[in-house]
């Protein structure tokens, strides 16, 4: 496959080089909300939706830097960008569906400090991806990180009928879950993607 | 972070001793996984980043601190984010001058920092309300708890996954590394086995602890 082809860009952020369990980004939520499938699946698609405005408005700005040659205020611009991209989602969210604002709750600013949404933005400028792979590669990344958090939900929900020693309940028993899925997911590396 | 206090505090050794042990950013609270993930695959990496959190963890709740009466409450995790940004491409160029193999092994996770809760967590709950010099040498402390923290992980990948620490070959040339420590999956399996390890002692200690409190009760 071209490894610039929009298929590619989709299904390498999606599975080979999924964001959660193959490059670490976003283990905050990965690890805080999957206990629950609901909350899981509200949380996946509030970040997939933050990712693509985030996405949009990384790429505006990135032009805007490059143009005026002043490629070392990325950061403080990408990071800013964000913060105010979740709060105006969250505006917009609010006033237009209601139902659908109280189904995400807390979530929608906690995306604020979920680091696979600047990793993201970040990752596009570096591999210099045009306006439709950006879009292309954050919807992927979306999917994934959904795909991940849901994988990771259920599991946990079966956990809990399991018997298991007192030490190794909590945040031990999750990652090494993680490990496993992790392990699981490095099968699709032989669709053709490097680790990058 | 509940039990932080709200008010002034001493500066005493429990200020610096806390963020290694009790309130270990990474292996207590669980905090700024990512690059401790992520970046852990070889000793040197994970020592070059945690000196950079280090760096950024201790500038950035300076001025924090020192400004803590200048910024207004509305706006002040906005502040905290751009002053954390600021330090964090300073120490962006700095790593990309001294070494640039370095900064191309780390990748995006020097910029990362800037998402690291550790660093805004610290700017909020502890920074915003002390004075200078207490801050600092918390922060200090944090920072220090939390490059420990990645050595711990990057030594054990290292060694299992290639054989060797620092690039000093550790065992013998028969040994067969354990690729997977180094890949993804294996940063997942080795924090799992540090939190196992510390939730072990810890609950051995409590079990000591009651026995002990068992034998004083029956003794009177």
């Amino acid at each position: 496959m071209d490894p610039n082809s929009l298929t590619f860009i989709f299904l390498n952020a999606a599975l080979i080089n999924n964001f959660v369990l193959a490059l670490f980004l976003g283990l905050c939520p990965f690890l805080g909300v999957s206990a629950k499938k609901e909350t899981a699946w509200n949380m996946g698609l509030a970040t997939m939706f933050v990712m693509l405005v985030s996405s949009i408005s990384a790429y505006g700005i990135n032009w805007i830097l490059v143009k005026f040659e002043i490629e070392f205020l990325r950061l403080i611009c990408y990071i800013a960008v964000i913060a105010s991209a979740v709060q105006l989602v969250e505006m917009t969210v609010k006033k237009f569906s209601p139902a659908l604002f109280r189904a995400l709750g807390i979530f929608l600013p906690l995306i604020t400090t979920n680091c696979a949404i600047l990793g993201l933005a970040l990752f596009q400028t570096f591999r210099e991806y045009d306006f439709f792979q950006s879009l292309a590669f954050s919807t992927g990344a979306g999917v994934g990180f959904t795909i991940a958090l849901m994988l990771m939900a259920g599991l946990r929900e079966k956990l809990e009928l399991a018997k298991l020693p007192t030490v190794s309940q909590g945040a031990a028993m999750g990652l090494m879950l993680a490990g496993l899925l992790s392990l699981a997911f490095m099968g699709f590396a032989g669709l053709g993607g490097s680790h990058a | 972070m509940s039990v932080l206090p709200n008010k002034q505090e001493k500066v005493t050794l429990d200020t610096f001793m806390r963020g290694l042990w009790e309130e270990n950013p990474v292996f207590v609270m669980l905090l700024g996984l990512c690059p401790v993930l992520a970046v852990t695959n070889s000793t040197m990496n994970a020592i070059a980043m945690g000196l950079a959190t280090l760096f950024v963890l201790v500038a950035s709740s300076t001025l924090v601190s020192l400004l803590r009466k200048m910024i207004p409450k509305q706006v002040r995790i906005a502040t905290y984010i751009i002053i954390i940004a600021t330090f964090v491409t300073i120490v962006d160029y700095v790593i990309q001058a001294i070494s640039l193999d370095l900064y191309n092994a780390l990748g995006a996770f020097i910029q990362l920092i800037v998402a690291n809760c550790v660093i805004l967590g610290r700017a909020e709950a502890y920074a915003s309300k002390q004075k200078v010099g207490v801050s600092v040498i918390n922060a200090i402390g944090m920072g220090t708890g939390f490059t420990i923290a990645l050595l711990c992980l990057g030594t054990v990948r290292e060694l299992l996954g290639a054989g060797t620490i620092l690039g000093v070959q550790i065992f013998s040339s028969n040994f067969e590394p354990w690729v997977v420590m180094i890949l993804p999956p294996g940063g997942f399996f080795v924090l799992g086995a540090w939190l196992l390890l510390f939730d072990y002692l810890k609950q051995r200690k409590e079990q000591k602890l009651l026995n002990a409190e068992g034998a004083v009760a029956n003794g009177s």
